[in-house]
């Protein structure tokens, strides 16, 4: 039996065992790796109440200070100016995502990491971030500092 | 005595043990004046068996989870008998083990110990460079601590940044768009099961390769050797140099002892992803030199952002490094002079930025 099939040229019989063999094998590599792919990648989660949220109560925070709030899952900065002006931004760094916070002595906001300043608009001032840090609309409403995105056009 | 004759005589019996062992006693090492550098490997490897050893008796109190680690670790410290000397030589161990790898690495090419026939040696120590940094980042975020927790979020970011695949690989690394107790979850099972399998693995077929090949004789020596084969010095490897590696292992316990106790390891403060990063925050020292480049980049290179430019550059540099061996065949003396400019100039470059780093600012 053996001894009658070339093997530097196997017949198409040979071949089509061969085929379904290799592409049994294929698939079922295929169909064990594909879930496992799946399986590493979380499922995504909610942002669930990022549109607004409390930031503070109206005379928790003094003049020329911080504090870092929750805005959906990422840290905001809501600050107080040396003159008594709210200002609210995002907390994440654009360069890697640190959280920044407000230096009162530079009355810039700092992010500790690679030395990045923004000014208290958000823009990017010196160090490494490529943009500006996203800023957020506040309403007082009773004793309340209510921070939210702002709406688009 | 006698037992140990028994056991070796039954053991031959039905192994033919003395076959196996055979060419162990065969294997020499070369003895010239750069014979020292040798022993950093083996120091290596002792280093890696502390780590099993310690790891696994961390283990038996260390519990995963943003709510349990730090304070896990804290028990450990506080009060588990002798549980701060455990973990203090665990972190200690662990960067002395990158810096020996560091050191027999810079050993190995400045002394072209890569060259043919070791191509596959180099490249699998490579390997085994790349897993010890992965124990490393890995291993560092498990205190959950807030060094630990910024350094895990800037690291992290960085892999999100690279052009393609960069996203995918932050969320599939973060266990999620952010650092959270995912990660700590992921981190966990990279460090105690993953990466150990791979390592192990690894560490064999790098030893296999290192007792196929033999020793290398720098290049400095061989010819010499060659031309007049009676000057040609060698002692046998077992008893004789594995003696010697055994006293090296022992000074290094040493070192490590003495280290884990007179400067414990701390533990910092609990990390809390709602709180600004504090200052003078910085990664562990083998990460300082592209810690240090990062933050000196500027934010914008012609009009791609800077880190990408800078994660890249690294990228494209620790490729060519890898695949360093290969570039020493062809050209013979450019090639050889170019991997020794290249070798001196990634030292200094290392060195000076780490020291840049902790100095400036």
């Amino acid at each position: 039996m053996e001894s009658q099939v070339s093997l530097s040229s196997p017949t198409p019989r040979r071949r089509v065992v061969e085929y379904l063999l290799g592409g049994g094998l294929f698939a079922s590599i295929v169909s064990f790796i594909y879930p496992v792919l799946r399986y590493v990648i979380p499922p995504p989660v909610a942002d669930l109440g990022g549109d607004e949220v409390v930031a503070s109560k109206v005379g928790d925070l003094k003049p020329n200070a911080f504090k870092i709030f929750r805005f959906g899952t990422r840290p905001a900065l809501l600050v107080m100016t040396a003159e008594g002006e709210y200002r609210a931004l995002s907390a994440v760094c654009t360069h890697l995502s640190c959280t920044v916070q407000y230096r009162n002595d530079l009355h810039q906001i700092w992010c500790a990491c690679h030395n990045g300043l923004y000014d208290l608009n958000g823009r990017n001032v010196s160090g490494p971030p490529p943009r500006p840090l996203e800023a957020f609309q506040i309403h007082v409403r009773g004793d309340e500092i209510v921070v939210s995105r702002k709406r688009e056009g | 005595m006698r037992l140990l004759t028994h056991l070796r005589a039954w053991l031959d019996e039905r192994f033919h043990w003395a076959e196996l062992i055979g060419p162990l006693k065969e294997k020499t090492v070369p003895v010239h004046k750069l014979s020292h550098w040798y022993f950093l490997g083996g120091i290596t490897l002792f280093l890696f068996m502390i780590q099993v050893c310690t790891g696994i008796l961390l283990l038996l109190y260390y519990r995963p989870g943003a709510n349990e680690a730090f304070e896990s670790v804290q028990y450990i410290m506080t009060r588990v008998q002798f549980g701060w000397l455990i973990r203090s030589i665990h972190s200690w161990a662990a960067n002395l083990m990158i810096f020996t790898a560091f050191a027999h690495m810079f050993s190995v090419v400045f002394l072209r110990a890569y060259r043919k026939p070791r191509e596959l040696t180099w490249l699998s120590g490579m390997l085994l460079l790349f897993l010890a940094m992965g124990f490393g980042f890995s291993g560092y975020l498990l205190p959950w601590n807030t060094l630990a927790f910024f350094a895990t979020k800037v690291g992290t970011e960085i892999t999100g940044q690279v052009p393609l695949i960069g996203h995918s690989l932050m969320v599939f690394l973060r266990g999620g768009e952010d650092v959270t107790g995912a990660t700590l979850t992921r981190f966990f099972g990279f460090h105690v099961a993953v990466l150990p399998s791979l390592t192990t693995l690894l560490i064999l077929v790098h030893l296999a390769l290192v007792q196929y090949f033999g020793m290398s004789v720098p290049p400095g020596v061989e010819p010499r050797w060659k031309g007049s084969p009676s000057e040609a010095r060698e002692m046998k490897f077992f008893p004789n140099f594995l003696l010697r590696e055994l006293m090296a292992w022992y000074i290094a316990l040493g070192i490590l002892g003495a280290l884990a106790a007179i400067l414990p390891w701390e533990l910092g403060t609990k990390a809390d992803p709602f709180a600004p990063a504090p200052a003078g925050i910085r990664p562990e020292w083998y990460f300082m030199f592209m810690f240090q480049t990062l933050k000196k980049i500027p934010a914008k290179v012609w009009f791609v952002d800077g880190e990408v430019v800078g994660i890249l550059a690294f990228g494209l540099a620790g490729l060519l490094w890898t695949l360093l061996p290969f570039f020493d065949q062809a050209g013979r003396g450019r090639g050889r002079r170019f991997i020794m400019g290249a070798g001196v100039f990634a030292v200094t470059y290392i060195l000076a930025m780490t020291i840049y780093g902790y100095v400036a600012k």
